[in-house]
């Protein structure tokens, strides 16, 4: 295993594993309910809206949206010092659903709400890589 | 349930930093001084409520603290968390009492958040808050969900950082007025601002404290409320609003379920916003409490950071907000948070208060929130009935 430093390491239940199998992939997995539509994050056994048991895994774009973002000056845990000032933010997929996520790839500092991101995916060990998300125009 | 049961005690301990005093002391200490506030003996709680210590955690800790008191209650109930939940049991302890199934409650919380747990790790255990899979691999440390939030908000409305730290200026005012508080220094928006970046927008003023400390209250019915020594403080709304626990499941970042508890309790008491006299509101971060502010309805949606301007939460202004000094600046235990907002707001109904007594206040209004702006919880008190 690799080593993360302490960091706190994904468990896939049988709920998630779909989508942690997908990022081993590099693809982003999230749920689409086949009764009404609706495209889900967390994955759940039903559908949020109609709670249809037909939800189905599809493949994301990988595009999203920053609807917010803090620059995380001080580290939740020592596992983290060393990517301090590291930021923590929220995307809006362009399905719909929101993820927190790292945004990489760019200096802090230019990271802006609305700002265009897209997936990319980082291995944390053996087993799991963390989906983050970049500045979409380089 | 308005006008039906009334807090006839309310008590805290030291706050701050209280190294001679385990967590389990802080609790039987609060309920010890409530009690002798209320003039009843420990035999006379037939109901108990706690909450769960991070210092010394126990699965049946309402017990725990029965069987240290050996009292024998027929209610007996541990909150599992803190914040906007110690509300919950508040509405929970007086629907108990309006439907008989008990008479006498007594809440008691607290914890030992520096001496018993130190600072770092208090940190450290709260942030497990975030989801395992979902939230805590991008490794945002608790304030930093406080920032997503305040950073939407100020995208939204334009809110500023001199406007949240006029939130923590006017919590450090009314603490210098309360000899109990942790910290009474006062302080200026500049020094609000040139604190260190916690994370973007917050500062370390921004950010409440951590303390070790107790509260208790004593509740009982309307009617029996009468025969006590002290003036009764009756409740005369309480509501809730759940909304999510985990924060990127939020379905706004600037608007919360206050607005539903609010509404609720408004409803009950058959008062609105115009009817408060002083406010106590959740302070763990400077923006929850523009938030609050909005949601509640003292202001429209977006005004909050103007509302806390040039001292109108201040005392002498339109709305005294946390005169005890609030968990920016009097203390923050953790889970006990709220208890403190409570029995100040009973000092303030009874006109204990001296220096930052709110002159005739008559109707106060109080509110929780915990988790992640998840878990709401408001309360109005009156010092008559409506
Ligand atoms: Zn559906």
């Amino acid at each position: 295993m690799a080593d993360t430093h302490g960091k706190p390491v994904p468990m896939p239940t049988r709920e998630t594993l779909p989508f942690w199998e997908g990022c081993g992939r590099g693809e982003l997995m999230i749920q689409r309910c086949g009764e009404c539509g609706q495209f889900q994050f967390f994955p759940r056994l039903y559908c949020s809206r109609c709670m249809s048991e037909r939800v189905a895994w599809v493949k994301a774009s990988g595009g999203a949206e920053v609807t917010s973002f803090t620059i995380v000056r001080r580290p939740v845990s020592s596992a983290f010092a060393a990517d301090a000032p590291y930021v923590v933010a929220l995307v809006r997929l362009e399905e719909g659903p929101t993820m927190m996520t790292n945004i990489v790839g760019c200096p802090p500092e230019r990271v802006a709400i609305g700002m265009a991101v897209e997936a990319v995916f980082e291995r944390l060990t053996d087993e799991i890589t963390l989906p983050k998300f970049r500045p979409r125009n380089g | 349930m308005r006008n039906k049961v009334a807090i006839v005690g309310a008590a805290d301990t030291e706050v701050g930093v209280v190294p001679d005093l385990s967590a389990t002391q802080l609790y039987v200490k609060a309920a010890r001084l409530a009690l002798a506030d209320a003039g009843i003996g420990k035999d006379d709680v037939d109901g108990l409520i706690t909450c769960v210590s991070w210092a010394e955690p126990y699965v049946y800790h309402a017990e725990i603290i029965a069987e240290y008191m050996r009292i024998f209650p027929r209610y007996c109930i541990t909150a599992p968390a803190g914040g906007g939940t110690t509300l919950t049991m508040l509405h929970h302890a007086a629907s108990a009492i309006a439907t008989g199934m008990c008479e006498t409650i007594l809440i008691t919380m607290a914890d030992s958040q520096v001496s018993g747990l130190s600072r770092d790790k208090a940190i450290e255990a709260m942030s497990t808050a975030g989801h395992p899979q979902f939230e805590r691999p991008y490794g945002p440390p608790i304030p930093a969900f406080y920032a997503l939030i305040a950073q939407a908000h100020r995208h939204a409305y334009g809110t500023t950082d001199e406007q949240r730290a006029a939130v923590a200026v006017a919590c450090r005012r009314h603490a210098s007025m309360n000899p109990a508080a942790q910290m009474r220094k006062p302080i200026a928006i500049a020094d609000v601002l040139n604190s260190r970046m916690i994370s973007d927008p917050l500062h370390l003023l921004d950010c409440s404290l951590v303390s070790d400390g107790g509260a208790a209250i004593v509740m009982t019915s309307a009617e029996r409320a009468r025969d006590f020594p002290r003036r009764p403080v009756y409740l005369l709304g309480a509501g809730e609003g759940h909304s999510h626990e985990h924060l990127s499941q939020a379905l706004s970042l600037t608007t919360s379920a206050a607005r539903e508890a609010g509404a609720r309790a408004y409803a009950m008491a058959g008062l609105g916003p115009k009817d408060i006299d002083v406010a106590e509101l959740y302070d763990c971060f400077t923006p929850v409490v523009i938030i609050e502010l909005e949601d509640l309805g003292f202001c429209p949606k977006g005004e909050g950071g103007r509302f806390v301007e040039n001292g109108r939460i201040e005392l002498g202004g339109e709305l005294p907000v946390n005169t005890h000094g609030g968990l920016l600046s009097h203390c923050h235990p953790g889970h006990p948070g709220s208890m403190f907002a409570i029995t100040e707001a009973v000092r303030q109904l009874r006109g204990e208060c001296g220096p930052r007594q709110v002159p005739a206040a008559r109707v106060a209004l109080v509110h929780g929130q915990g988790g992640f702006m998840s878990s709401h919880g408001t309360a109005i008190f009156g010092n008559e009935m409506v």
